[in-house]
């Protein structure tokens, strides 16, 4: 049960992240250059995750449970490092942080830059809103799909998933603004510390690891890798104010 | 042909990312887990330890100050 609600968390976080970042973009060429051609774009490219989701999700649960664990563990290990690092760099001022309005003002500046054609389809909208609205969507189709082939249930990923596309939306509707209100780097982090909490239990898995506390072994492994972090950040904090002072002018 | 490098190029720097040392020190963690695992005891503390060692090199050499 634990389990199951904390699959439903981290793929809730990891695809509001994910559609946040769609969101921004679709809003910024939406609101410069008109709402057609954005949504068709949009639109158009939602059908491709929803696709992979759909193939790729009953495909998964007839493969061998533990050699899937072993390899999608292995992948959302990779994957999970990867955000974990960059919170860790963004957390201790390494990195800059990952602002929506600057990409927001970005998007709009070259929305009004691109020239405009006929009367028809605006194809530079269509082609901005597309191209956001599928990278960011493939990622969500790949963490659906790795949460769900780990499981051999999709359900709880896709439950996650579509809480996080209705929320988001609905927000973003409402407040027809990019959402920098909303504490993306903190989503981003603990994103980063879930995939890698979930990585490391269905590889350790599908490799024949048995855990001790069984599936309960999750949380700790949450606290593990919660803490391993948050001790990194405390050091390099330190380091980051060390390179400060050393660069401050006398 | 360039298509489908772009396509290479975005899982790539989605799933890889920044440091490819990341990705092959989980491989080699996850293959040695596997093999003494099987073959020895039960080294369920590797992974864990090898996720901790990998993040602190990583970040590590991205913010040690460079020597001119």
């Amino acid at each position: 049960m634990t389990n199951q609600v904390l699959l439903v968390v981290a793929s809730f976080l990891a695809c509001a992240v994910e559609m946040i970042e769609a969101l921004t973009i679709v809003l910024a060429v939406g609101v410069t250059r008109g709402w057609r051609s954005a949504l068709i774009g949009t639109g158009t490219a939602l059908a491709a995750p929803a696709v992979v989701v759909a193939a790729l999700g009953p495909a998964l649960a007839v493969l061998p449970i533990d050699s899937l664990r072993l390899f999608v563990g292995g992948i959302l290990l990779i994957f999970g490092l990867q955000w974990l690092r960059k919170a860790i760099l963004r957390s201790s001022g390494f990195k800059a942080l990952h602002d929506e309005d600057a990409i927001f003002a970005e998007e709009q500046r070259a929305a009004r830059a691109a020239a405009r054609e006929g009367s028809g389809i605006d194809w530079y909208t269509f082609t901005v809103s597309f191209k956001g609205v599928f990278l960011e969507g493939l990622e969500v189709a790949f963490i659906v799909a790795t949460f769900g082939g780990a499981q051999h249930d999709v359900a709880p990923a896709a439950i996650g998933a579509m809480a996080a596309a209705v929320v988001v939306l609905l927000v973003g509707l409402a407040v027809h603004r990019p959402l920098s209100r909303v504490p993306e780097n903190t989503m981003k982090y603990a994103v980063g510390v879930m995939l890698t909490t979930f990585g490391i239990f269905w590889a350790g898995e599908g490799a024949g690891v048995a855990w001790p506390g069984s599936d309960a072994s999750l949380v700790g492994l949450l606290v593990y890798v919660l803490g391993t972090s948050a001790v990194l950040v405390w050091m390099l904090r330190r380091r980051h104010a060390r390179v400060e002072l050393a660069g401050a002018p006398a | 042909m360039t298509n489908l490098r772009t396509f290479g190029r975005f899982w790539y720097d989605f799933i890889i990312g920044d440091d490819w040392r990341l990705a092959l020190g989980v491989t080699v963690s996850i293959g040695v887990v596997f093999a003494v695992t099987r073959e020895v005891a039960d080294w369920w503390w590797l992974l864990p330890l090898a996720v901790a060692a990998l993040l602190a090199v990583s970040v590590n050499d991205a913010t040690r100050p460079r020597r001119r």
